[in-house]
């Protein structure tokens, strides 16, 4: 089954069965959200919201007070800059504030570029700023189920990073640990897939890279794994595709750096805006560039 | 437009009986007595988070309290009286003022953020007019009763207007409250905009009515409006101290609580009334004085 397909059953057994809510913008187009979004009826569950962003974000809130467990799926997440406000300062606080939890599944959907400006990054960041609402980024089925089922367990807000890159996805991706290794990099959401194949091209230049696969954002666990890989290695790096540098990454960067001995990089999105044109885009780090990103900081140490 | 007897009906407070009157009435006496403790705290220095009074505004959540029983409620700062219109705990609302985590919202949310799950009201999060969406999504889950309460500033926020016309679209059980003041702080609408809460409601096809702060003629649009949800009542209304603290520019621009007296009277129920005042008097300030004490 691929991540769209788990996702699409996930949703379908939650509105049937859990009584749940699923609702957003343009759900029943062309697509239904990449395969994602069951073909079901408003009096099923499925609610086609008008295209206020802002005001579909409180709408959102409100259905989770009522303790319908909403699934709110914002298809782009540079949407999220408009959709997020009222879940940001109303669903992660109640809790703290007034004692009633506000579970809200967030269906945050990335792509890698091609629409400039209109879907740029910086959304992870966004939301790991407040606290009460956990970030997770899964990008393989299991991963996927595992976060649907920590929203079931808890009653926290919780911000699901999708990429449309996962959706075919049918498998799981593994870490990869080598001996003696030069360096050990931490890859989030599509950057994941750009990892593997950036190190298929170093190991050919006899460059052996660990690959750790990060899921959960926030709350962030600095795993013994993680600090064993980099203490082995030369260096660490994290990267990351639909942010900007000055954001999540760095603060990710620290919580690991306070626990191991070896200098961490970042690698993220350009600090720039991004255009429309091939050559104004501002895409996540191809695998062209972690390579060179790479061999730059080993040959640097 | 603004005026004491803005779209006032001749004789409407006939067309209730006594008890729904002098019910509605010591609701009223309630929260201004409330409120004026709360002047008094404040300005004795007892009370040290910031306060937002609804005193001169009482007639408007204890009208509707009297015709919408048991919404959910979702209101924003100036909230002391929906909460207490609505039955939420006295005591409770006095300790949260006071800060202590006894009061209905533990202290968290001081005067702006009210919230009781006693009486189901959701607390604010201070950015304003969020609880109209927040209320539109609340009624969507539920299909129950809701009272979404904004003033005339919230009310011009873009996502208010986003979900007065997804509530229309849904046919959502919402009675949209505008307590409309006349100020934004001391800036006031027309200085803002140029048009009309009401207007904005009727184009998205809810049945609205613009009124003043008269509560026989807010208690008959409500018992009008309770059958034809959602519906909109822009009721104009005199903050009489400041937006924030306790302060007074110049006289108010008429008095309510006045102009609710004399139509008792009209109506023979001077001695009652009068009685209601002294008993809800006494009442509000034994459990100041009782709480205050706890200090």
């Amino acid at each position: 089954m691929t991540v769209a397909e788990t996702i699409k059953k996930i949703t379908r057994e939650h509105l049937l069965k859990n009584k749940g809510l699923a609702l957003g913008q343009c759900l029943t187009a062309v697509g239904w959200v990449g395969g994602t979004v069951p073909e079901l009826k408003q009096e099923e569950g499925l609610v086609e919201l008008s295209m206020a962003d802002v005001a579909g974000g409180g709408i959102a809130v409100g259905i989770a007070l009522a303790q319908r467990r909403p699934i709110y799926i914002v298809r782009y997440q540079g949407f999220q800059w408009y959709n997020a406000p009222m879940i940001i300062n109303y669903a992660a606080k109640s809790k703290d504030m007034w004692g009633i939890p506000c579970p809200i599944f967030i269906r945050s959907i990335a792509m890698d570029g091609g629409i400039g400006p209109v879907a740029s990054g910086s959304h992870h960041s966004m939301y790991s700023r407040m606290p009460g609402v956990p970030i997770c980024a899964p990008m393989t089925p299991k991963e996927y189920v595992a976060a649907w089922e920590y929203f079931m367990s808890h009653d926290d807000p919780l911000y699901v990073s999708e990429h449309r890159r996962s959706f075919a996805i049918d498998y799981e991706i593994d870490d990869s640990i080598q001996e003696n290794p030069d360096i050990t990099i931490l890859a989030i959401s599509s950057t994941r897939l750009n990892a593997i194949d950036a190190i298929k091209t170093l190991e050919q230049e006899n460059i052996k890279c660990n690959l750790i696969h990060l899921f959960w954002l926030k709350p962030f666990e600095v795993t013994e794994k993680i600090i064993n890989a980099i203490n082995k290695s030369k260096c660490g790096a994290l990267i990351l595709d639909g942010d900007f540098e000055n954001g999540i990454l760095k603060s990710l960067a620290y919580d690991i750096s306070q626990n191991v001995t070896k200098p961490i990089s970042i690698l993220g999105l350009e600090e720039r805006s991004a255009g429309f044109a091939p050559q104004c885009d501002n895409l996540p780090p191809s695998a062209v560039k972690i390579c060179n990103r790479i061999k730059t900081l080993i040959k640097n140490i | 437009m603004r005026s004491k007897d803005f779209g006032y009906i001749s004789n409407i407070s006939k067309s209730f009986t006594e008890n729904e009157t002098l019910e509605m009435f010591e609701k009223i006496c309630t929260c201004r007595n409330f409120e004026l403790q709360v002047k008094i705290a404040f300005d004795s220095g007892k009370i040290k988070s910031p306060i937002y009074l609804s005193y001169g505004m009482e007639s408007i959540p204890c009208a509707i309290s009297a015709i919408y029983k048991k919404p959910a409620i979702f209101a924003q700062h100036r909230g002391h009286s929906f909460y207490l219109a609505n039955n939420g705990d006295i005591t409770a609302l006095i300790d949260e003022l006071l800060g202590k985590s006894t009061g209905c919202a533990r202290g968290m949310g001081g005067s702006a953020s009210i919230h009781s799950e006693a009486i189901k009201m959701f607390g604010h999060d201070g950015h304003m007019g969020t609880q109209i969406p927040i209320a539109t999504g609340y009624a969507l889950a539920t299909r129950k009763n809701t009272l979404a309460v904004m003033g005339d500033a919230s009310g011009e926020e873009d996502y208010v207007l986003g979900a007065l016309g997804y509530a229309a679209t849904k046919k959502l059980p919402i009675l949209f409250v505008c307590t409309d003041n006349n100020l934004s702080i001391l800036t006031d609408v027309k200085t803002r905009r140029s048009w009309k809460m009401s207007d904005v409601a009727q184009s998205f096809g809810i049945p609205s009515v613009e009124i003043t702060d008269d509560p026989w003629l807010i208690m008959h649009h409500t018992k009008m409006f309770m059958q034809n949800l959602p519906a909109f009542i822009n009721i104009h209304s005199v903050r009489i101290l400041w937006h924030s603290g306790t302060g007074q520019d110049g006289a108010p621009e008429w008095d309510r609580y006045a102009l609710i007296k004399e139509e008792l009277t009209r109506l023979g129920f001077e001695k009652k009334a009068e009685e209601i005042e002294t008993r809800t008097k006494e009442y509000i300030d034994k459990l100041w004085e009782q709480q205050l004490n706890k200090i």
